[in-house]
């Protein structure tokens, strides 16, 4: 079944409405008004608005403490991301790196900014806690190219994050370790 | 045991409270996962011996009373067989079916059974899925996910083994996501029969590892990647390029021999990541060599030809088209065709000698050492195809010597060339330089830098077609991926030639050629493209008998039982 039409009947104008001058004098009014009450807008750019915690803005990745590349490439980001935005060539980390046990790093890692939908489910679904939402919100370039952010910008836009865990740490000293018994 | 004689021999055993037919003997995770049932497995492999070592698969098993003093039957009080039922679980890869057996794969003993033995095979697993290439095909993941705790109870230090170990020039060892199956072990020695893999130490130490001084470096070391349940043993080829669940799988054909190995072809957006064997178990069973898998690289390999040339510079198709009909059209032809051609475009080909009045179609031989398992010693996929269409009605010779014979003496003057080399096929600089050729092929080579006009074709990945194997078994692949920018189908370049000689529009996809296969060949008839089955369709061969085919004994074919039938 179609959803039905309901046709609103226009009422007339009044007596006064059809006198134009009062709901003039009704918008004077009203504009007098809100010239007293505080300001709703800002001074766009010079003045930027406060971003509230929880705030999705550019995705960006993170290093940890140690200057360590979290982003393993497990692709799950590219796999989850709704716009497909993000690109990942995958890499072997060299066996001269100090961090040649986690074995595995992105070789290229690209966002498209021009598709990205700002969901925040690449954050939501790395298991290495590598991509985070940055408060950055105005992303603006001269080219669709400059658009596509790389591994090199996006670590440059992410920094160091604090880390919790130090999984890989942990894993390098059980293996320098060898077995407890 | 098979005591209960039925017109088709099969026996009838109780699974999950339902009567499931089976042949007696049969094993009891095949026979459940016939009738849709999934036992959870690690060790069991349906082409190798039962080690049942990873306990996995333990079902309650019960087989129908019978009282010990009289013999007979015990039944329940309402006069239904009495079932007596195991004390204990059973693995079920170690259970053969038995007329009347019970089985249970849902009770309560059995789950908890799967959610110990996956509680403890995870002790010592590593949790580095996101590193991982066997996740999204690891079966540990599958069953943890499906028959797992979900939660994990140990707090102590995991073991810790050798990683990252390489075991041969192809296969990278991860030891500690080995989960200690032996299906690795087992290959090597049934299979592949190069017993080079072990396990040493015992208990949690117990690490899976090459004998000293050897390597894991046969033809098929491979496999022991694809039927490794974990990560363990990974590809060092396909080591970290890609996640398999981007990957598109396709079904096609190894084309490195006459054995004709199914194979799936695994690509994301028009790129090919790895090779795997596909299941048949009438050719090659879920195996399939090293050599077959590095196939895909001529797709990107840097000789690729990306254009059509004449006379060394770039043309249109239309232009190169045109000028290889003027050459044809001048007379005096030889046409060498290929056994890596499809049957399509043989047919094709074919039909393009018969428009040149009859030229004279060589293709040239390749034979080298079979392995007696699935490389055999014709390295040509499809001479039998070429049999079958009647392209040739003898076997191909190594080198062209009645060619250059004829070329010498100025009986042939122009060549068409279908992705042959003809400089190894013993043909001379000199004699080259006296025939005009028209090359049909997909990498640059001493005949394509010579030719007056190239043709640049499609490899086996970017088309369709079929070839036909030792067996005379019809195989299909279908395209994995498209064609690189200024190639064409083969099919369609052969079939504007054959059109531009005959003057008369002509049929250039496999769905049509087919049409007119299926009405002229004798041995296809009735055949279509679609009509080939996944596993292949086996043609009568036996008019063919009397040739001297060089294939050896292989997996699934034995020249000498052929020709014994053949001779009965």
């Amino acid at each position: 079944m179609a959803v039905g039409i309901k046709v609103l009947e226009r009422k007339p104008l009044t007596w006064s409405e059809r006198m134009y001058l009062p709901e003039i004098a009704a918008g004077l009014r009203r504009t007098w008004r809100l010239m007293w009450k505080p300001k709703v807008t800002i001074e766009y750019p010079e003045q930027r608005p406060p971003i509230p915690a929880g705030y999705r803005g550019a995705p960006t990745l993170v290093m940890d403490p140690n200057g360590r590349e979290k982003c393993v490439s497990c692709q799950l980001c590219e796999f989850v991301c709704p716009p497909k935005a993000i690109r990942i060539t995958p890499g072997e980390i060299p066996a001269d790196s100090p961090h040649a046990h986690v074995e595995k790093a992105p070789q290229e890692f690209e966002i498209d900014m021009l598709r990205c939908i700002y969901c925040g489910l690449c954050q939501e679904v790395c298991p290495e806690e590598a991509i985070w939402l940055q408060t950055t919100y105005s992303i603006t370039h001269t080219s669709r190219a400059d658009f596509v952010h790389n591994k090199k910008k996006l670590y440059e836009m992410g920094g160091t994050l604090p880390d919790e865990h130090f999984k890989w740490d942990k894993k390098l000293a059980a293996e320098k370790h060898g077995n407890a018994h | 045991m098979s005591d209960q004689p039925k017109d088709d021999g099969l026996i009838t055993i109780n699974l999950d409270g339902r009567d499931v037919r089976c042949r007696p003997g049969a094993n009891i995770v095949d026979v459940a996962a016939s009738a849709g049932v999934e036992i959870p497995h690690y060790c069991y492999h349906p082409k190798l011996t039962v080690s049942g070592n990873c306990r996995m698969c333990l079902v309650e098993m019960g087989m129908p009373g019978r009282d010990r003093a009289t013999g007979k039957p015990m039944t329940n009080p309402d006069g239904s067989p009495l079932i007596q039922w195991m004390p204990g679980p059973a693995i079920a890869c170690g259970t053969k079916a038995a007329p009347g057996m019970h089985i249970r794969t849902t009770s309560d003993v059995v789950k908890k059974c799967r959610e110990g033995v996956q509680e403890f095979l995870l002790i010592n697993h590593p949790l580095d899925c996101p590193i991982c290439d066997q996740a999204g095909e690891c079966r540990l993941q599958e069953f943890a996910t499906g028959y797992g705790k979900g939660y994990s109870r140990f707090e102590e230090q995991k073991n810790v083994k050798p990683k990252r170990t390489q075991l041969g020039p192809r296969v990278t060892l991860d030891d500690e996501r080995c989960i200690l199956c032996s299906r690795c072990i087992r290959f090597s020695r049934e299979i592949a029969k190069d017993d080079v893999l072990g396990f040493t130490e015992r208990g949690s130490y117990s690490t899976l590892t090459c004998y000293p001084g050897k390597k894991l470096e046969n033809n098929y070391s491979l496999n022991t990647v694809d039927i490794c349940p974990v990560g363990a043993l990974t590809s060092t080829d396909f080591r970290f390029k890609m996640r398999v669940w981007f990957l598109k799988q396709t079904p096609s054909i190894d084309t490195e021999t006459s054995t004709g190995c199914n194979t799936e072809v695994w690509s994301r957006e028009g790129k090919i990541y790895r090779i795997t064997p596909r299941q048949n178990d009438a050719v090659n069973d879920t195996w399939m060599p090293d050599s077959g898998r590095e196939l895909y690289k001529q797709v990107e390999a840097p000789t690729r030809l990306k254009s059509f040339l004449v006379r060394g510079q770039a043309a249109s198709t239309a232009d190169a088209i045109r000028e290889a009909t003027t050459l044809l059209k001048s007379g005096s032809v030889a046409i060498v065709g290929s056994g890596r051609a499809s049957v399509e475009e043989q047919w094709v080909l074919k039909k393009i000698a018969t428009a040149l009045g009859g030229a004279s179609v060589r293709l040239v031989s390749r034979v080298g050492q079979g392995d007696d398992l699935l490389v055999s010693a014709d390295r040509n996929p499809n001479v039998r195809g070429a049999l079958v269409t009647g392209l040739i009605s003898k076997l191909p010779e190594q080198k062209l010597t009645d060619l250059a014979a004829d070329i010498d003496a100025g009986r042939v003057k122009t060549l068409l060339v279908h992705g042959e080399d003809l400089t190894a096929a013993g043909l001379t600089e000199a004699q080259l330089a006296k025939v005009q050729i028209v090359a049909l092929a997909t990498q640059a080579d001493a005949i394509t830098a010579k030719a007056a006009v190239v043709l640049a074709g499609l490899t086996v990945f970017e088309k369709f077609g079929s070839f036909v194997n030792q067996q005379f078994r019809l195989q299909k692949f279908v395209r994995a991926v498209p064609g690189p920018d200024g190639a064409a189908d083969d099919l369609v370049l052969l079939a504007s030639l054959l059109a531009n000689l005959t003057g008369v529009s002509t049929a250039s996809t496999v769905d049509t050629v087919w049409t007119s296969i299926a009405a002229e060949v004798p041995l296809l008839k009735g055949l279509s493209f679609q009509a080939i089955e996944p596993t292949g369709v086996v043609l009568d061969g036996s008019s063919f008998a009397g040739l001297p085919f060089v294939e050896g004994k292989s997996l699934r074919y034995d020249p000498a039982a052929v020709t014994a039938v053949k001779a009965g």
